[in-house]
């Protein structure tokens, strides 16, 4: 297996990778940087992001106002020591990618423009039309180019994690045009790998998002934090999933059901709002889960509008007008059009809740590193425990901007402190990955089919892990994911090539997502409360006698993981009640 | 305290689920749960063209027919044929909005994003094939290594003569300003133009429309100094002057950059230069 030697390795190349990897060629531009994705970079998810991202830069809106929002959209599961750090550093990355070319949207006079976003007391969401993941990442990408120091492994995919002496040291991956693995020796690993989405059927996600950068530290002995905090986004379109961006709420759609009532009025988020004069923090601008939770109400009650696609409720934007949905959401525009064959200038959308972002991930702390020395996560990937149990729409690009470069940061400082050690026990734990890879080649008795058990977890997923839970649903959960994380073990590789065999990635990716999964599951019910995304129809109350801190999954191999617990860092605000009112009361 | 929502309906029966979502059946393949109306179906029939290095001497064409709803696009079709009729069929996608740039490739001979071919606008057998103009790994999976050089060999990054603090807050650039170059930052590296450029196809050293549409938006970033820089690699046979104006990466482009006009602009942006370096006593542009 051939070696690469390199100082720090990043796994992943979307915002948060290629955040890292500038942040490590700008500020030790002699560290050798090795960047490598599954994918090429501009194909990451974070181009898929549409409405902005969040930052203090106006006049009538403070720190303070975004540490609240954060903080109370969280639920109060945010480590607020982290939610300080951010908010400082948010608009100081946004004005840095504005100085690196990123065609932010515009006030007259040339100052950068923000727009409205859900669970946000001010304005604070810079934007570039409904496109702003896809400009972040292409100015991200363009930028990095011009660094001698970081040398990009497109299309390789990641596999395990080195460790030695409880250090981690680098990674084996494999070359995916050639099916050839490589061993890369480093001081570091980041890995930036994004969500694992997939793992539900009905989602946002593009097909790449199955946690193969979570399941990578979980294996290596990394705990996953807070996994069972899935946010479904209030808005999407009911047929592909595709994201509506909360955009379209921010500039003053409106959300009705059957019989044209603005139900969210219903909900806690009234009184209602006169239509095109959205009010912040309440009515449609609410936090995510309290949007896609009053879906559901109306669900139960018969008040949704029958589609060929199923239930929906309808985002109605005709009283935008023609001029400013082209200008300020062509994207969606565009979407519903061919997708669904809806003009939203002259009709409302028929829309559903879908599964959207991992609040959970792996976890980190406040400089972006995980428990396991040397080893750095950023990202959505990563649970720095920004987002609590309910992230707010425009944190988590800023998000793979702060912690990025932070982790690049942290893993300088790391890297300076080490001593060197001899790299041959790594050979030996590499040639794991090679027994790993030839077993699928050679298992001649599989019998499980690949899309068969990612259908019967997907299935799982939406059945027992959805908006709401229960104890039996989750308990059921829990053991359907489990016989299928063992059944996985017979998985049969029909395709025995070595040229881009995307059967043996679909098999790979699989088993990251069987394993995030189990983490969700298992953390779900093992919390007996509800608690921003995670709601249980059995314990409808907050409890934060006994639920005040983050979930820590780790796992154990043939077994259940162990579920351990951690508090929350507390430091300025009490939990208190979500109030999305919109100070009416 | 917490709970904003009217007590739950009461949980009869148990089947140990909570209420059910409406539930899209297959992986990547678009389909709620029909309520009430049914969805179009229909039996679409794909010719792919397959390679694998490891076994083929040359491609070959394979059939595959699959039952379809009539609202999905190409690249389900695909999906459930992997899905469900043979899982050594290769191909990259991911995003499924056409905003990733994965999934081009030749549909009837076309270059088009399979994500964003509706299958209603085709009739009878759909041929599917790599995108023309790049060496073929396997199947319909190409590899992008020249693009990848020539997107970086154009700087297509801010230049600027002095580093300015972030404390200094942000450049100014008015809305006439940014919609100077607003369209020609909208390319996702597709590279359908490349596919459909008849003049990479003969003269691969080409730079090509989306790399120099790149270097183009640069240009025209009121925050920008590298113009100069840019244009050598620019304004040369390889750059914009091998460039005979037939349009089709304009035609192809699914995002409406319009490379063809960006190439144009710098024709004539190449063509001062020369003239002030050249006639002007003393000039340089």
């Amino acid at each position: 297996m051939e070696t690469v030697s390199t100082d720090v390795v990043i796994v992943g190349a979307g915002g948060a990778g290629l955040r890292a990897a500038i942040a490590l060629a700008e500020t030790a531009p002699k560290l050798r940087v090795a960047l490598i994705s599954k994918v090429y970079p501009m194909r990451s998810h974070t181009c898929a992001a549409e409405g902005g991202a969040a930052g203090v830069i106006k006049p009538d809106d403070s720190f303070d106002f975004h540490f609240h929002d954060t903080v109370g959209g969280g639920d109060w599961l945010s480590d607020q020591d982290c939610v300080e750090y951010f908010i400082h550093e948010a608009p100081r990355e946004l004005l840095q990618l504005e100085h690196w070319g990123c065609p932010w949207n515009r006030e007259a006079d040339g100052s950068v423009a923000v727009r409205p976003f859900g669970g946000m007391k001010k304005q604070r969401t810079w934007f570039a039309a409904d496109k702003s993941g896809f400009h972040i990442l292409h100015t991200l990408f363009q930028t990095s180019l011009q660094f001698p120091s970081i040398t990009r492994f497109d299309e390789y995919f990641g596999l395990d994690l080195l460790m030695h002496d409880g250090r981690c040291r680098g990674l084996t991956a494999m070359e995916m045009r050639s099916g050839e693995l490589r061993q890369f020796h480093a001081k570091a690993v980041i890995i930036a790998g994004g969500g694992a989405g997939r793992m539900f059927p009905f989602s946002t996600n593009g097909a790449i998002k199955t946690g193969d950068g979570m399941a990578m530290a979980y294996r290596a002995g990394a705990p996953l934090k807070d996994m069972e905090f899935v946010q479904y986004h209030p808005t999407g379109l009911p047929n592909t999933g595709s994201l509506l961006t909360e955009a379209c709420r921010g500039e003053g759609g409106i959300l009705t059901n059957k019989h044209g009532r603005r139900y969210l009025q219903d909900y806690g988020m009234g009184p209602e709002t006169p239509v095109g004069q959205p009010q912040l923090k309440t009515m449609e601008l609410g936090p995510r889960d309290r949007l896609s939770q009053a879906y559901w109400h109306e669900l139960q009650k018969g008040n949704t509008v029958s589609t060929p696609w199923g239930e929906c409720v309808l985002l109605d934007m005709r009283h935008l007008g023609a001029k400013k949905i082209r200008e300020r959401l062509p994207l969606v525009h565009e979407l519903a059009e061919s997708y669904l064959g809806v003009d939203i200038i002259k009709d409302p959308v028929p829309i559903r809740p879908v599964v959207h972002y991992m609040m959970g991930g792996i976890s980190t702390n406040t400089a972006a590193a995980t428990p396991l020395p040397g080893l750095f996560a950023a990202g959505e990937c990563a649970c720095v425990s920004l987002n609590g149990a309910n992230r707010l729409g425009s944190n988590s690009l800023v998000e793979l901007l702060v912690f990025g470069r932070r982790a690049a940061l942290s893993a300088i400082e790391y890297i300076h402190d080490l001593s060197p050690t001899n790299t041959s026990p790594l050979e030996a734990a590499a040639d794991a990955t090679r027994q790993r890879v030839e077993a699928l080649h050679r298992r001649d008795d599989g019998n499980e089919s690949m899309s068969g058990l990612r259908r019967e977890m997907m299935d799982t997923m939406e059945k027992n892990v959805g908006i709401y839970r229960t104890e039996a649903g989750l308990q059921e959960g829990v053991n359907k994911i489990h016989e299928l994380r063992e059944r996985y073990t017979r998985v049969k590789l029909t395709d025995k090539s070595r040229v881009f065999n995307t059967d043996l990635f679909q098999i790979l990716e699989l088993g990251s997502m069987l394993d995030c999964a189990e983490a969700v599951t298992v953390g779900a019910l093992a919390r007996r409360e509800s608690r921003g995304a995670h709601q249980r129809l059995d314990y409808v109350e907050r409890d934060d006698t006994n639920f005040l801190r983050h979930t820590m999954v780790y796992r154990q191999d043939a077994e259940l993981p162990r579920v351990d617990y951690l508090d929350v860092v507390i430091t300025r605000s009490p939990p208190g009640v979500r109030d999305y009112s919109g100070d009416k009361r | 305290m917490n709970a904003p929502f009217p007590p739950p309906p009461s949980q009869e029966g148990g089947d140990g689920g909570s209420q059910a979502m409406p539930a899209p059946y297959h992986d990547g393949l678009p389909s709620g749960r029909p309520s009430g109306k049914t969805m179009k179906e229909r039996l679409v029939q794909l010719e792919v063209l397959r390679y694998n290095p490891d076994t083929d001497t040359e491609a070959h064409f394979q059939r595959y027919e699959v039952m379809c709803q009539e609202e999905w696009v190409v690249l389900d079709a695909l999906n459930k044929v992997k899905e469900s009729i043979d899982p050594t069929l290769n191909y990259r996608w991911s995003c499924h909005m056409a905003v990733c740039g994965s999934c081009g490739m030749m549909i009837n001979g076309e270059p088009k994003l399979s994500c964003h071919s509706f299958l209603r606008d085709y009739e009878g057998v759909i041929r599917v094939e790599p995108l023309t103009h790049f060496p073929v790994e396997r199947d319909l999976v190409t590899a992008p290594d020249d693009f990848m050089e020539k997107l970086k060999r154009v700087k297509p990054y801010v230049i600027t003569k002095q580093k300015k603090p972030i404390e200094a807050g942000e450049y100014k650039q008015t809305p006439a300003q940014l919609m100077k170059f607003r369209q020609y930052s909208m390319c996702i590296n597709c590279m359908l133009c490349y596919a459909a450029c008849p003049e990479y196809g003969l003269t691969p050293h080409f730079v090509g429309p989306a790399a120099l549409t790149l270097a183009h938006r640069y240009n025209l970033d009121s925050r920008d100094e590298g113009r100069r820089e840019r244009m050598e690699v620019v304004a040369t046979r390889e750059g914009v002057w091998e460039c005979t104006f037939v349009g089709a990466c304009s035609e192809v482009c699914p995002a409406q950059v319009d490379p063809a006009s960006a190439l144009q602009q710098l024709k004539i942006v190449g063509s001062i230069d020369w003239i002030v370096e050249h006639l002007l006593p003393g000039g340089k542009p």
